[in-house]
């Protein structure tokens, strides 16, 4: 293989260095983007933030397990409500405390739905998972008096730290809060998928019977998958609550949870790089095709749905031009470039190749 | 040796760079304005430019997304008259689907990017409720919010907030008090959406009616429209119950479900039914796709319901006259209903603060010149623009229904404040404005 990146020698030869070091160039480089963008720019990328934690979540779900959810949509608005009851109270606790609630209390829902997911298969998983998705926001109105119904809630976000300057834009506060979680997530979710854990993922996603006879435990490994996936869309959910400041059953709708697969699907699915370019995607894309949109004068209705027909568009092209995501497309372009053929796609890495490759030590 | 791994941690900071392209690329626009003290954001020396959050896709799409573009067709025929201070009105409005998450995002990017001056008649209760602390925050001027909650009227929490039609407290007051004088001694019995809407509602006519003339108060969910029982279980209570009056603070959608079952059921109350959920081309368009084609307009005769604007259907009046020539010339493919006339009364309205905001308007001469009010329209009633409110019209009179898609009055416009103890009283007899009153609307 070619040798382009950080030696695994010297202190790079431990995976969280590693890890750690490309969060902290990572984080060096967007904290130079937030600080000379516009407003708007700020709030965007803020919403890239959680997009990101919430399709990383998936990815490993779908990606790494084999495990198809409709439902993280749902999720999500556990965490946002999380969120939003905890932040609502007197004197409440600092955003780090809430946002650990809300991965505490949504990984504990995944837990249960993992359990049911756990012993369905194909359509029937992701068909009880879209019920969840289709069902939860109900209960918003049945117990109205708590989670104030078809309104919801409205989340009283912290201003900016007053040492940061008067005319500090909330947004890059936002921004910086979610590209924070982001890259916390991203380092956790690369070292787990480089450990045991992660390799049981694959093994039980490639066949569940030799996994079995591997001595690992199907049932118990596909629910931890589900609980990590769960737990990476309750913070994405906590995040979403504060960057746009509320909870509403109409923010998670079933649209969201197809959003989000969509943006694994389009990143490449099982690539947390892959995770990246999905959120930028979710984000970029309807602002982009609503903004071209607007600069041609078609009759209202064909405006209004224009950005949904761009994105489906979009979609369908991606998976004809690049059928392995964003992911695939860069990986493939990148051994174009070396002059050799494509490197294997990640989603078809099977367990032997990587426990070749990746020794454990 | 390298892996598999090293490259894809090598691609996550290709990934990263990417974010970095995406952001920069689309980052040029906005920041040019400076902070010019002559002049106001989304002000120059020829336009005004106005943002908007609208249903245009969606579930609340149906009727409410003709709002919009009726209030273009106005500010556009403003336009070619000369404008207001000699500057036209550009409107800005961006689709939120009725997504309260979207709100927010688009909300951000008109004030943020578009650099609006203000934002104007922004659609809905659970989505607009989002974004007011941030507009707030921020001081734009946030006029004439599409909705009936009591949330806009809150000068001391909101100073920038202004409602506009009357909130449904009001409304339930006006309608109890015309059961109560005309339909004494029948039974009553509720009808209405589980949410803010039919609290308030009903809040307005207990204030008015006897408890014990009241039999019956149904909620329906309207998750339940879509359902095969749709809501027959509240209307058969209400029907064991023997109320003879059923009043219904409904969306379109539930009120014509509501006629089928009755039909259905040999259910014959008299029904009164909230402004909202009564527009008879609406109404008559539901019940022809929900029976199929097998009733019509006619299951709306009879109906009482109450209104502040004048119907769309009575062409001799001299505002409908000037919307039906607007419509024709700018948006002729949209139904001439209650929500267009709703779309071009309210940027009517604003076109008057903006002139009353002086040569060269900021958005706190436009805030003071809502809150000195004295604006004069299509409205039966005043609106009760003040330092102390800041909500809009403040009542509405009662009209019913003929089944022909017309509607006739009976009797004169009431007024009353939200308070539900205040007085209901005979509103003042020149309420009403006249086209040309104002010289950048030519009739």
């Amino acid at each position: 293989m070619a040798t382009l990146a950080l030696p695994r020698r010297g202190p790079f030869a431990s995976t969280i260095v590693r890890h750690l070091t490309v969060a902290v160039v990572g984080g060096l480089v967007l904290l130079l983007l937030t600080s000379s963008v516009n407003a708007y720019r700020d709030f965007q990328i803020a919403n890239v933030g959680y997009y990101v934690v919430a399709v990383a979540g998936l990815t490993v779900l779908t990606g790494l397990n084999g495990q198809i959810s409709l439902g993280h949509g749902a999720l999500m608005m556990v965490g946002a409500y999380t969120a939003a009851l905890i932040l609502d109270r007197d004197n409440p606790p600092p955003l780090v405390v809430v946002l650990v609630l809300c991965v505490v209390v949504t990984a504990v829902v995944g837990a249960i739905v993992g359990a049911a997911a756990a012993r369905l298969r194909g359509p029937y998983l992701a068909g009880a998972t879209l019920a969840f998705a289709v069902g939860l926001p109900g209960l918003t109105s049945h117990y109205a008096g708590t989670f104030g119904g078809d309104n919801g809630l409205s989340v009283f976000t912290s201003p900016p730290p007053a040492s940061l300057g008067v005319d500090f834009p909330s947004e890059r506060w936002q921004a910086w809060i979610t590209l924070a979680a982001a890259l916390v997530t991203l380092v956790l979710l690369a070292n787990l998928a480089s450990s045991r854990v992660g390799r049981s993922f694959r093994a039980v996603r490639d066949d569940e019977v030799s996994a079995e006879l591997a001595g690992i435990h199907v049932a118990r490994t596909q629910v931890l998958a589900f609980v990590v996936s769960a737990a990476c869309a309750g913070l994405a959910g906590g995040l979403l609550a504060v960057v746009s400041g509320q909870a509403t059953p109409g923010a998670f709708s079933v649209a969201l949870s197809l959003a989000i697969l969509a943006g694994a699907v389009l990143g490449g699915l099982g690539s947390l790089a892959g995770a990246v370019y999905g959120a930028v995607a979710l984000v970029a894309l309807p602002a982009i095709s609503s903004n071209a949109s607007e600069r041609f004068d078609f009759g209202t209705d064909v405006k209004s749905n224009m950005p949904l027909l761009v994105y489906g568009a979009l979609l369908v092209i991606v998976m004809l031009v690049a059928p392995q995501g964003l992911q695939g497309g860069v990986r493939r372009l990148a051994g174009l470039l070396r002059g050799r053929s494509p490197a294997q796609p990640a989603r078809n890495e099977s367990v032997t190749e990587v426990s070749v490759t990746e020794p454990e030590g | 040796m390298t892996s598999r791994s090293t490259k894809a941690r090598l691609q996550l900071i290709a990934a990263g760079a990417a974010l970095a392209l995406a952001a920069a690329c689309g980052g040029s626009s906005g920041g040019g304005g400076g902070d010019d003290k002559a002049s106001a954001p989304g002000v120059t020396a020829t336009t005004v430019t106005i943002g908007s959050h609208q249903p245009l896709t969606g579930p609340a799409a149906p009727g409410y997304s003709e709002i919009a573009p009726a209030a273009e067709a106005m500010f556009k025929y403003i336009n070619e008259s000369g404008g207001i201070h000699g500057r036209s009105i550009e409107y800005k409005y961006k689709d939120d689907g009725y997504n309260p998450a979207n709100t927010v995002d688009v909300v951000k990017q008109l004030v943020l990017q578009d650099k609006v001056f203000a934002i104007f008649n922004g659609l809905g209760t659970p989505t607009h409720s989002k974004v007011t602390d941030y507009l707030n925050q921020a001081r734009v001027p946030d006029l004439f919010v599409a909705s009936g909650a009591r949330l806009w009227d809150d000068p001391k929490k909101h100073p920038y907030t202004f409602g506009w039609q009357p909130d449904y407290l009001i409304e339930g007051k006006v309608l109890g008090k015309y059961i109560k004088d005309n339909l004494a001694g029948k039974k009553v019995g509720y009808l209405y959406q589980n949410d803010d809407f039919g609290k308030d509602g009903i809040a307005g006519l207990d204030s008015q009616l006897d408890a014990a003339q009241v039999v019956d108060k149904q909620p329906y969910e309207t998750s339940q429209l879509s359902q095969p029982t749709g809501i027959a279980p509240q209307l058969s209570s209400l029907k064991a119950k023997g109320a003879e009056v059923v009043v219904s603070f409904s969306i379109p959608a539930a009120t014509a479900v509501a006629l089928l079952t009755n039909a259905k059921i040999g259910y014959k109350p008299q029904m009164v039914v909230s402004n909202v959920g009564s527009d008879p081309t609406t109404l008559t368009g539901l019940l022809g796709t929900f029976s199929k084609g097998a009733v019509g307009a006619a299951l709306l005769n009879g109906i009482v319901t109450d209104r502040y604007l004048p119907a769309p259907s009575d062409t001799a009046d001299p505002w409908i006259t000037l919307f039906k020539k607007i419509h024709d010339k700018y948006i002729p493919s949209l139904p001439f209903d209650g929500n267009v006339e709703y779309g071009m009364a309210a940027a009517y309205t604003f076109a008057q603060a903006l002139n009353a905001a002086g040569e060269n308007p900021t958005r706190q001469s436009l805030v003071d010149a809502v809150e000195k009010g004295g604006f004069k329209g299509p409205g039966f009633t005043p609106f009760r623009f003040s330092e102390d409110s800041h909500a809009g019209y403040t009542g509405m009179l009662i009209t019913t229904l003929d089944g022909k898609g017309g509607s006739t009055k009976l009797g004169d416009a009431f007024v009353t404040t939200n308070d539900p103890s205040a007085a209901i009283e005979p509103a003042p007899a020149d309420a009403q404005g006249k086209p040309g009153d104002d010289a950048f609307l030519k009739p």
